[in-house]
């Protein structure tokens, strides 16, 4: 229990320091010990939980299971990597006149806070606490993504806060009928929003309400996953924020409103006898990863290009968790992993390579190895890893995904494929001038920080040859647990 | 048909307040009056949940309506009034694009609503369940109005109505929400509207203007 009040503490009382100090040449690096400490505390309520099994503490107020503390310490560690990453990268826009002091203390101080509301929507196990903390999780983005205070990232806010803002009030409606339904079993105490209470009962919930409530919280969390067509406001936030926070809403923020769709999909599977939830997930799974795989071909902004990709990569998990059974949620577990990690490892390769050319746009960005072998390489390798290259980790949990869809869902494999290959020769054919072509642009005065790009691809090549026993063993049991 | 209980008779009173008042708030064109619409229909949302816990004796919605009144009666009316005249800006009145298309599009939404909810007000067993399919008109109505809807303030109150019918759902159709997760979402709520505060004076610093006919530059391809 100290863990979870560690793990939620650690990142609030930093953004309630980070608020309160002010912008030092510190900040940063309290930014970092702060990130630094979740990860810790995170790490040992992760090895609490898979040794004595799932938590249920405070009044049953928070609840911890091998599904969600597996995207609690994902969720730490990209969090402190991309910290790390932000110290150098705020500096220089800091030198360029970008931001100033006031701006960068309300960068600071956002950037805990959303870390915290991620963990709490992620830990808490009530079904309306988690719906206000991915409206907190957006409401703190929205400030992120306005950080530069020009017309194209205020635009970008302004249509990420009202999407956002309608979908997940769509969301708040199907709660309020998960509640409604659940009442009447439950009573009319706190209990009938507890995600354990309403799971234990799940079987008699009535399914009529219950597929209407499924409809809108799809609808409304998928917003913020991006799926297709709700996916609108994702690239331009993408492309207009600070470039760290791109990182954590690619490989963070979709994460989480992801879990918080499978969460209710859990609840809904038991309830209704029919296939409605899978054949919704599914197809809005493929749905987006079609549109966004053709899409690609079309940006010239590389930000948006890897922005469109990860709607591509959260489509694919939706279709798996659409799918269900042990296999197909195995791979979705895995592609989560690996999207965030290699997704965030990208953005930061990108963001030093847009500070060292002065654009975004592809086209003004060219012969990256010569200029700046790591970043280059960081870019080309995390390119290769995300667009599923053997032996990266992306490509063992596709195979999978692909191997399950051919067995059970044969229809849906031809639309998998071709959209699969399309995305690979959008993305490597912008990627590969990028990294190889005529260098335009001179060195950078300064020594990017790329220990954590390297560290993300790593790990994910280690996941693509040899997954760790122990981590196995734990994405086996929250495949069980999602059904 | 038996008649129902004389609170039931109010509730279904101010429910149709409610629907009507959207209705209103569709074909406002002045910013300052759509603001007062808000505040009335927060006042009708806050005297159906008083009523609801007096009838029901349900305490905790006593709660629950005192925050609505404070919240969406003096609060946020408040602080958009504020706003306005501290941004100052000459917008008074608002072009609309076609008012009776927009009314009868409205209409359309408001018998899709009732279609929607019938089959879960019959499963539900409070005594206002009949006004279910009222707080879904009205959830709509906030969503058209939000689309029609070419400057920023109508927009942010299209969305605070909205929230309004959300809190009219909840408590019509379940006694209301656990008093934990109310206060999450009156939080966010504010929290919100603070934030677009601080955000229409970017806008306008950038634009000289809230018109978002500005915010359409980022388009696919660019």
């Amino acid at each position: 229990m100290i863990e979870i009040l560690a793990v939620l503490g650690i990142p609030l009382a930093g953004s309630l320091a980070l608020a309160a100090v002010g912008h030092r040449p510190v900040a940063a690096s309290v930014n970092i010990a702060a990130s630094l400490g979740t990860f810790v505390a995170a790490a040992v309520l992760t090895a609490r939980v898979v040794t004595d099994g799932p938590m249920l503490v405070l009044d049953k107020l928070f609840f911890v299971d091998p599904f969600n503390v597996f995207l609690v310490a994902l969720t730490a560690f990209v969090g402190f990597t991309t910290s790390l990453f932000s110290r150098p990268y705020m500096r220089i826009e800091r030198e360029r006149g970008k931001v100033d002091a006031a701006r960068l203390r309300l960068y600071h101080a956002m950037y805990q806070l959303f870390n915290f509301t991620m963990l709490l929507a992620l830990l808490t196990n009530n079904m309306g606490i988690l719906w206000v903390a991915l409206e907190a999780a957006t409401l703190t983005t929205v400030l992120l993504v306005s950080l530069y205070r020009t017309p194209a990232s205020l635009e970008a806010a302004w249509k990420y806060f009202i999407l956002c803002g309608v979908g997940i009030a769509q969301a708040l409606f199907g709660t309020i009928l998960l509640f409604f339904a659940a009442e009447k079993l439950l009573g009319a105490g706190g209990g009938a929003l507890l995600w354990t209470e309403l799971d234990a009962v799940k079987s008699q919930l009535e399914p009529t309400v219950l597929s209407i409530a499924f409809v809108f919280l799809l609808v409304g969390y998928g917003t913020k996953v991006g799926l297709v067509p709700l996916h609108n406001w994702l690239p331009d936030a993408h492309a207009e924020g600070p470039t760290p926070v791109s990182a954590v809403l690619s490989g963070l923020l979709l994460n989480v409103a992801l879990y918080a769709v499978v969460r209710c999909k859990v609840l809904v599977e038991g309830a209704i006898p029919t296939a409605f939830a899978k054949n919704l997930m599914m197809g809005f799974g493929l749905l987006s990863v079609v549109v966004a795989a053709f899409l690609l071909s079309r940006q010239k902004d590389v930000k948006r290009l890897f922005a469109y990709s990860s709607i591509e990569h959260m489509g694919i998990v939706t279709f798996a968790f659409g799918m269900g059974g042990a296999v197909a949620n195995f791979a979705g577990l895995l592609h989560m992993t690996v999207h965030s990690l290699t997704k965030s490892a990208i953005f930061f390769a990108v963001g030093h390579a847009t500070q060292k050319t002065g654009t975004q746009l592809m086209d003004g960005i060219r012969g990256l190895i010569t200029t700046s072998p790591v970043i280059g390489w960081g870019l080309m390798i995390g390119t290769l890893a995300i667009l599923g290259m053997p032996p990266f980790g992306v490509f063992a949990s596709e195979f999978l995904i692909l191997t399950t869809a051919m067995r059970e869902q044969p229809w849906a494999t031809p639309f998998l494929l071709v959209a699969l290959g399309v995305a690979f020769a959008a993305v490597f054919s912008k990627v590969q001038p990028m990294a190889f072509g005529e260098p335009v642009a001179e060195r950078l005065p300064h020594r990017p920080a790329m220990i954590p790009v390297f560290v993300h691809l790593a790990i994910v090549l280690m996941l693509g040859l040899w997954i760790p026993p122990f981590l196995a063993d734990w994405y086996r049991q929250a495949a069980q647990l999602i059904g | 048909m038996a008649t129902l209980p004389l609170y039931a008779q109010f509730i279904n009173l101010l429910a149709a307040l409610l629907l009507l008042l959207s209705f209103a708030m569709l074909a406002q064109r002045r910013v300052l009056s759509l603001i007062d619409l808000f505040a009335a229909q927060g006042l009708a949302l806050a005297a159906s949940t008083a009523i609801v816990a007096y009838g029901t004796g349900q305490h905790h919605l006593y709660w629950s309506a005192g925050l609505t009144l404070i919240l969406k009666v003096f609060l946020l009316p408040w602080i958009l009034y504020r706003l306005i005249r501290k941004l100052d800006v000459k917008w008074d009145v608002e072009g609309l694009i076609n008012v009776p298309t927009t009314m009868l599009i409205g209409i359309v939404l408001v018998v899709f609503a009732f279609n929607l909810a019938a089959p879960i007000s019959q499963l539900a067993s409070t005594v206002t369940r009949a006004t279910l399919g009222i707080a879904m008109a009205c959830v709509m109505l906030s969503f058209l109005m939000m689309i029609t809807r070419r400057k920023a303030i109508p927009q942010v109150i299209g969305f605070l109505s909205m929230e309004n019918g959300l809190f009219f759902a909840a408590t019509s159709a379940t006694y209301g929400m656990p008093m934990v997760v109310e206060l999450g979402i009156a939080l966010d709520v504010l929290v919100g509207v603070l934030i677009l505060g601080v955000f229409f004076f970017q806008i306008r610093e950038q634009f000289d203007s809230l018109d978002l006919r500005h915010l359409e530059k980022l388009k696919e391809g660019e």
